[in-house]
């Protein structure tokens, strides 16, 4: 990455992070009931399988894949959950097996992926399919619902007698994790690397399939634990838990400023994406909007966020072309 | 690819799987046999006393959340929820998602309390998921009304039954066998199979059914249309293809109902098959006039919103509690009591007929 490119893309992180912040100034002076420390604490258990499930997606498109077959691994593991549950399996058992069923099916999208070849898009479409339809399999059309208090209660809950969410932790921490893994380690160089030339990470000594094979694992993982949680957070195991979640997801990655080709972005930008894609939901909400312009208002972000850097991109390179001859190749 | 990835998988997924198995065999943890009964939510509150003389309070904010918005029943209930708000001198608003989710359900309640609603009059799209939003409505102040798709007992103040379960499931039986002539096969084409109402009234029609009147009758399929014209007008389909001798089909949902009389009436299943079960007068008047449909029935689905409204007045101006045996007037409705465990019920469902559906317009 050349420094040119390394500044454009700080320059889009700390665009998007400034929007954010504008967006909640705005919207805590102007909506109603917006800035309440009890608004903020449903606002980040609305985003939180949002937020989990983007900090994997973020390195998984960095090194140029994708994986779609996320909301459909919450939901299988939301419905296993539910199954075990029936069974009379306790909670604490479920609970590490969900995670583990995560991974395997992140495991299942990693082999296709890097030891067979096949491309990612159609590989974790087929598996989105495949995810959900097994997950109507085990429990069917129906909901579980009485999860022990103990635990559903935790989700719901707060810090002490404030009104910070305890399930912010879990996000922190996990944000904290991929955020120095992704920027602080040679595991974060070798995945900007895979993204930016595959034949040239595999030349400075990088095993990119081994790589991104345990990419999908640990997205399959952090998939099965959003759905542990979502499950707790509505105590209520369903099939359809979550469905639709992945483009809101790389909605929100792409947002944040990850280049959808793969080799650029960064994780403080997919986390302001994810605010403020969901305190524009939530205040757009309080002011009575409909759902069809909710879904607009994302719809239009997502084609901006997209177009935008390239736009940029489009434009600085023909300024240059003015100012500069041809560099030679 | 030369990635020995058998070798390197190997050893830490085996160590996840054995570390999972060893916490299977020490068991001993929270289960659902140990855990269950106790929801940790709270029960209604009684501590205040109701007081029937108390001034029903102008100006109260009062929000209808159904199951899904853009649906034509629920826009005839929260229609006849307008009208009780601007009788009562109230704000009326309506919120919902567009999809029958249950979890979509709850930003909604959320967003309710911090606009800080008076009354929440709620069908919920899973009894237990909105439960814990809704009791945190209930805990700043905020009455909350079940109607149409009742929520659990626990986070609600009352419920407005369209009819009893009882008869419904009688009639809906009663009109199949009529439409049978008391023997046959028949099927049942019902919305989700979550669904808390479809599923109590199927439980009672069961229960008719095993009685030795109607012993002829025979009960071959429950298929789900969820609510969704197109998989309710497939199911249909399918039902009349595997059910060659199948008299009658019963669909206690309007969308169901409609999307299977569309279908018969269009087939060669038309006069051999009968559909009956719960539908819209103005949704049904074509398949009664053009003889696919001999009878349905259904209660005034605006009078459910109304009357939620106004439960939901009396309870916030303290003339009810939702205690068993209270009583409140509803506007053009009269006299109302509440029920065992908060339940108010609007009345016995309506038969429709070619005789006299014209007379109906929702």
């Amino acid at each position: 990455m050349s420094t040119d490119r390394l500044g454009r893309f700080a320059n889009w992180n700390v665009a998007i992070i400034a929007v954010t912040v504008v967006v909640l100034i705005v919207a805590a002076a102007t909506v109603d009931n917006f800035g309440t420390a009890q608004n903020f604490g449903f606002l980040i258990l609305d985003l939180l399988p949002i937020a989990l499930v983007a900090l994997p997606m973020t390195l998984v498109i960095v090194t140029g894949e994708i994986d779609l077959s996320v909301a459909s691994t919450l939901g299988l593991s939301s419905a296993v959950m539910g199954y075990l549950w029936n069974q009379n399996q306790p909670i604490e058992t479920i609970i590490p097996l969900c995670l583990l069923l995560g991974a395997v099916l992140g495991a299942i999208n990693g082999f296709f992926v890097t030891v067979l070849g096949l491309p990612s898009l159609a590989v974790t479409i087929g598996t989105l399919a495949l995810y959900r339809g097994l997950a109507f399999v085990v429990l069917g059309d129906g909901a579980v619902a009485d999860f022990p208090a103990l635990y559903t209660d935790w989700v719901t809950g707060n810090i002490g007698g404030t009104s910070i969410p305890n399930v912010l932790i879990i996000i922190v921490v996990l944000a904290a994790v991929f955020g120095v893994v992704l920027h602080a380690t040679p595991v974060g160089r070798a995945v900007f690397a895979i993204g930016t030339s595959e034949q040239a990470a595999r030349f400075a000594g990088v095993r990119p399939g081994r790589l991104k094979f345990w990419l999908y694992v640990v997205s399959g993982l952090v998939s099965g634990l959003a759905g542990v949680l979502w499950t707790l957070r509505y105590s209520s195991a369903r099939a359809d838990n979550g469905a639709g979640l992945e483009l809101a997801v790389v909605a929100a990655v792409l947002l944040g400023g990850v280049s959808i080709f793969g080799g650029k972005g960064a994780l403080p930008g997919v986390i302001a994406g994810v605010v403020l894609l969901a305190s524009l939901q939530n205040a757009l909400r309080l002011s009575d909007v409909s759902n069809e312009a909710l879904n607009v208002v994302t719809g239009v972000l997502l084609i901006v966020s997209v177009l935008a850097p390239n736009l940029a991109n489009a434009v600085r390179s023909s300024l240059q072309r003015r100012r500069h001859r041809p560099e030679p190749l | 690819m030369t990635i020995p990835l058998s070798r390197r998988l190997a050893v830490p997924l085996a160590t996840v799987a054995v570390v999972s198995l060893a916490l299977t065999a020490c068991g001993g943890g929270t289960t659902k046999s140990s855990s269950s009964g106790d929801t940790g939510a709270p029960a209604a509150s009684t501590a205040t006393k109701a007081d029937p003389n108390a001034p029903l309070k102008e100006g109260l904010k009062i929000a209808y959340l159904p199951k899904q918005l853009n649906n034509p029943y629920t826009d005839v209930e929260v229609g006849g929820g307008k009208v009780a708000v601007g009788e009562l001198k109230g704000e009326y608003k309506l919120v919902g998602p567009n999809d029958a989710s249950a979890s979509s359900q709850v930003s909604y309640i959320n967003t309710l309390i911090q606009q800080q609603q008076d009354v929440i009059v709620v069908a919920a799209n899973d009894p237990n998921a909105v439960c814990p939003s809704l009791n945190q409505a209930r805990k700043a102040g905020i009455k909350v009304v079940s109607f149409d798709s009742d929520a659990s007992k626990d986070c609600r103040d009352a419920f407005i039954n369209q009819a009893t379960t009882q008869g419904i499931g009688e009639s809906l039986v009663k009109m199949a066998s009529e439409l049978a002539g008391g023997s046959g096969e028949i099927a049942v084409l019902s919305a989700t199979p979550n669904a808390t109402n479809q599923n109590s009234w199927i439980q009672v029609m069961k229960t008719e059914l095993a009685k030795p009147a109607n012993a002829k009758l025979k009960l071959v399929k429950i298929a789900y249309g969820n609510d969704d014209d197109q998989k309710s007008f497939t199911e249909a389909q399918g039902l009349l293809q595997s059910y060659p001798n199948l008299k009658v089909i019963i669909s206690p949902t309007t969308v169901g109902i409609a999307a299977a009389s569309r279908y018969v009436s269009a087939s060669s299943y038309k006069g051999k098959v009968a559909i009956t079960g719960l539908g819209l007068p103005n949704q049904m008047r074509q398949y009664v006039k053009d003889g696919t449909v001999k009878k349905f029935a259904l209660w005034n689905p605006a009078d459910i919103g109304y009357l939620a409204a106004y439960a939901g007045a009396a309870l916030k101006s303290g003339q009810i509690t939702g205690a068993e045996g209270e009583k409140f007037k509803a506007g053009k409705l009269g006299e109302y009591t509440v029920g065992a465990a908060g339940e108010i019920v609007l009345g016995p469902p309506t038969e429709f007929t070619a005789a006299n559906i014209d007379k109906f317009n929702f």
